[in-house]
């Protein structure tokens, strides 16, 4: 071990930990709010780089159609929740709020397929296909139960996760994809070579912290967010709709997530479950902080980083059991250092 | 739902036709289509289209149940299949755990089973299971072979951390050492990761003549990209389970070149018309890609249509012993499977006799490259 190789593990370390914290801090963003652990967020990453994937082989990524039927469920479920006649009248309100999103993404993913050079155009169609699904998958699967304890909203969580799964693998097939690069772009620094796309993901990654601090600090969506987060009834009381804190804390958690799995596509293989462990490495990451707390979650992300960098190097056989068994640790250390309280439990 | 129809099907044959007239022949497949195994899955099950209905002039019936990758879904399936639908054979599964558990029913039910991946039991355990693929180690044996030509005396290996991983590494080995090559270093990672930078830093600090990947499908991508990234500039071997067309798509460009040993069918068109195979393997893939796109050739479908050519082969001298659906054919289909006669696969030339319930050679291996985006015959 040199200062060549510490140097060069430690570049691979913080490139992976940018991509664990921006999903540690949306699992911490759902958690917040809607005391939802937000297990499908795997889904969101390999939905978002097999899309971008699909795109470039010139297809129309089936992810688009899962949008469109979800689109239709919401409106079918809306209407339904509404006595018949209020419905009807509500239904063309309610089918241009969640039907043009929908279909609009279908038309410009039609036109990306058409287009397979156009790189901006390709990025801009994922993340118009895979947001508006956090949104719906908040309205299908949680909102229902929206009240219910921790324990209840973590089993729909996993059960949202494994449909997601399913869907994946039926659109993408089994085998893995990669995207092509956005830049082939290298320099020297010293001994390192520095890559565009990794520099790229550490300033998207910072650029995405810092935009979601603006949210939170100076709009008034944000602030009804962190409302939510720090007292759900007091917020309710002050007229925070929680259906609408749930359904904004999905819409930016997926979009963190389809940014992730952008940034990941052309450095990785992503397979149709691949998002899931990791996401499971932000929430390591993520537990670092208990949950609650943003930069803790930025902090241990990068640990888990530098560990998995670290550990590859040494014990490369025991990687992920070394990156997950440091979740105990962390665990002992919150409970005896944090006293127990009441809010943990849920209300 | 469809397994119940077809049992009470057979119930209702076995009612009204006392079984006198209702010969069929049911064969019993347990495939994993979803879960850790779909890339295989699918392609082991697509090959069932390409089958005939009927053998020796008696239909064939095959009932195929969804196990989802899981081993014990798989066992249950087997179970399912022998008690409730009786089926002559079993056929399965998509991993090594999967298949093992449905080795363990058929030696318990006496039902022969058509191993469709390699199961993790002693020869001498195999009463009633016969083996399609090849074994690993008589591929790695084709990889050290090429090595020595090379004159490489070190290798590095990267390897999934799962079982794929150790059998890969397990049958290096036990061809390397007695061809005097070392291996340097052993490095793992998972089909899941980022990244592998952290082993491919090692393997070059260890500085080997060559690299071996344990990977399969797509997997095997990652470490090769990655090695080349850093100007690895010796030959990488893979294995055959990496052998498809989505590792050179995912692959690009520092795909080329890779190495791998596979099945004949695979090349099938550039083999030799002396090879033994070459006529079998070429019916396969034209048809096999007629149905399912052009390059959709693999290694797996290969292995589900060998088994069902096993069972062609071994059916008629069953079917002058005993009717079909009951024991005494299970066991005359199990006696014919090891009779010792020749049969021309896709993959290679299967003998299997009563101590051999493998029965392939060195028929059954080539060495194929990646030349311009598709496999070809490595050129010796």
């Amino acid at each position: 071990m040199n200062l060549d190789i510490a140097l060069w593990l430690s570049q691979d370390a913080i490139t992976n930990g940018a991509v664990y914290a921006l999903l540690a801090i949306a699992l911490v963003l759902v958690y917040t709010v809607t005391r939802i652990i937000f297990v499908p967020q795997g889904e969101f990453i390999s939905f978002a780089a097999l899309s971008l994937a699909s795109l470039q082989a010139g297809e129309v990524p089936g992810t688009v159609y899962l949008l469109i039927v979800g689109g239709v469920l919401v409106v079918v479920t809306d209407s339904l929740s509404l006595p018949r006649v209020v419905a009807l009248q509500r239904l063309p309100g309610c089918l241009i709020r969640h039907m043009t999103l929908p279909l609009a993404a279908g038309g410009i993913a039609w036109c990306s397929a058409a287009r397979p050079g156009n790189l901006w155009l390709q990025i801009v169609t994922t993340l118009v296909i895979v947001t508006p699904l956090g949104p719906i998958v908040y309205r299908l699967a949680f909102q229902p139960v929206a009240n219910a304890s921790v324990l209840v909203l973590l089993i729909v969580a996993v059960a949202v996760h494994y449909v997601l799964t399913g869907m994946g693998l039926v659109f993408f097939g089994g085998e893995g994809l990669r995207s092509q690069p956005y830049s082939s772009l290298s320099f020297k620094l010293g001994v390192l070579n520095v890559t565009a796309q990794s520099l790229l993901i550490v300033f998207a990654s910072i650029t995405l912290m810092a935009a979601l601090w603006f949210v939170f600090e100076r709009t008034l969506y944000g602030k009804a967010l962190h409302a939510t987060a720090i007292n759900r009834v007091g917020a309710q009381l002050i007229g925070v709709s929680p259906s609408l804190s749930g359904r904004l804390s999905f819409t930016l958690a997926a979009f963190i997530a389809a940014v992730s799995g952008l940034l990941i596509a052309p450095i990785t293989t992503v397979y149709y479950d691949t998002g899931f462990l990791i996401s499971l490495k932000g929430f390591v990451g993520a537990t670092v902080g208990g949950m609650v707390s943003y930069p803790m979650a930025a902090v241990g992300s990068l640990m888990v980083g530098f560990l998995e960098a670290g550990s590859s190097f040494w014990w490369s056989a025991f990687k992920d059991s070394i990156v997950f068994t440091l979740i105990v640790p962390v665990l002992l250390w919150r409970s005896f250092a944090a006293p127990h309280s009441k809010r943990d439990e849920g209300q | 739902m469809r397994a119940r129809l077809i049992s009470a099907l057979g119930l209702a044959a076995l009612l009204y036709g006392g079984g006198a007239s209702a010969q069929q022949i049911t064969i019993g497949v347990t495939m994993g289509t979803t879960g850790p195994g779909a890339s295989l899955g699918i392609n082991y099950k697509n090959a069932f289209q390409l089958m005939p209905n009927a053998v020796g002039g008696v239909p064939v019936k095959y009932i195929i149940l969804e196990d989802g990758s899981d081993p014990t879904a798989a066992a249950k399936n087997a179970r399912q299949l022998v008690v409730e639908d009786h089926v002559d054979a079993l056929m399965g599964a998509v991993s090594v755990p999967s298949t093992t558990q449905v080795a363990l029913i058929a030696n318990e039910t006496k039902t022969p089973l058509i191993a469709l991946s390699p199961v993790a039991l002693p020869p001498q355990d195999l009463g009633w299971v016969f083996i399609v693929p090849q074994p690993v180690p008589l591929m790695m044996g084709a990889v050290v072979d090429d090595m020595k030509t090379r004159s490489i005396k070190t290798v590095g290996y990267i390897g999934f951390s799962d079982s794929w991983g150790d059998l890969v590494l397990k049958a290096l080995k036990q061809n390397a050492d007695p061809a005097g090559i070392t291996i340097v270093d052993e490095e793992r990672y998972a089909r899941a990761d980022t990244g592998v930078t952290g082993q491919i830093v090692k393997i070059l600090v260890a500085n080997p003549d060559a690299v071996v990947v344990g990977g399969s499908g797509t997997g095997g991508a990652l470490p090769q990209i990655a090695l080349r990234e850093r100007g690895f500039k010796g030959p990488i071997y893979h294995n055959h389970g990496t052998v498809n067309r989505e590792f050179i798509k995912v692959g690009g460009a520092p795909a080329e070149g890779a190495i791998a040993p596979t099945g004949p069918l695979i090349v099938a068109e550039e083999l030799p018309d002396s090879h033994p195979v070459k006529a079998v393997a070429v019916d396969f893939d034209r048809r096999y890609e007629a149905l399912f796109g052009a390059g959709s050739r693999n290694a797996f479908a290969g292995y589900s249509y060998d088994g069902f050519l096993l069972l062609q082969a071994a059916i008629p001298s069953a079917l002058a012993k005993g009717k079909p659906g009951t024991p005494e054919f299970r066991a005359a289909l199990r006696d014919a499977l090891e009779s010792g006669r020749s049969v021309i696969g896709t993959h290679g030339v299967y003998t299997q006799t009563a101590t051999d319930h493998l029965g392939l050679d060195g028929r059954a291996v080539v060495l194929a490259v990646v030349d311009h985006g598709n496999w070809r015959l490595l050129k010796k």
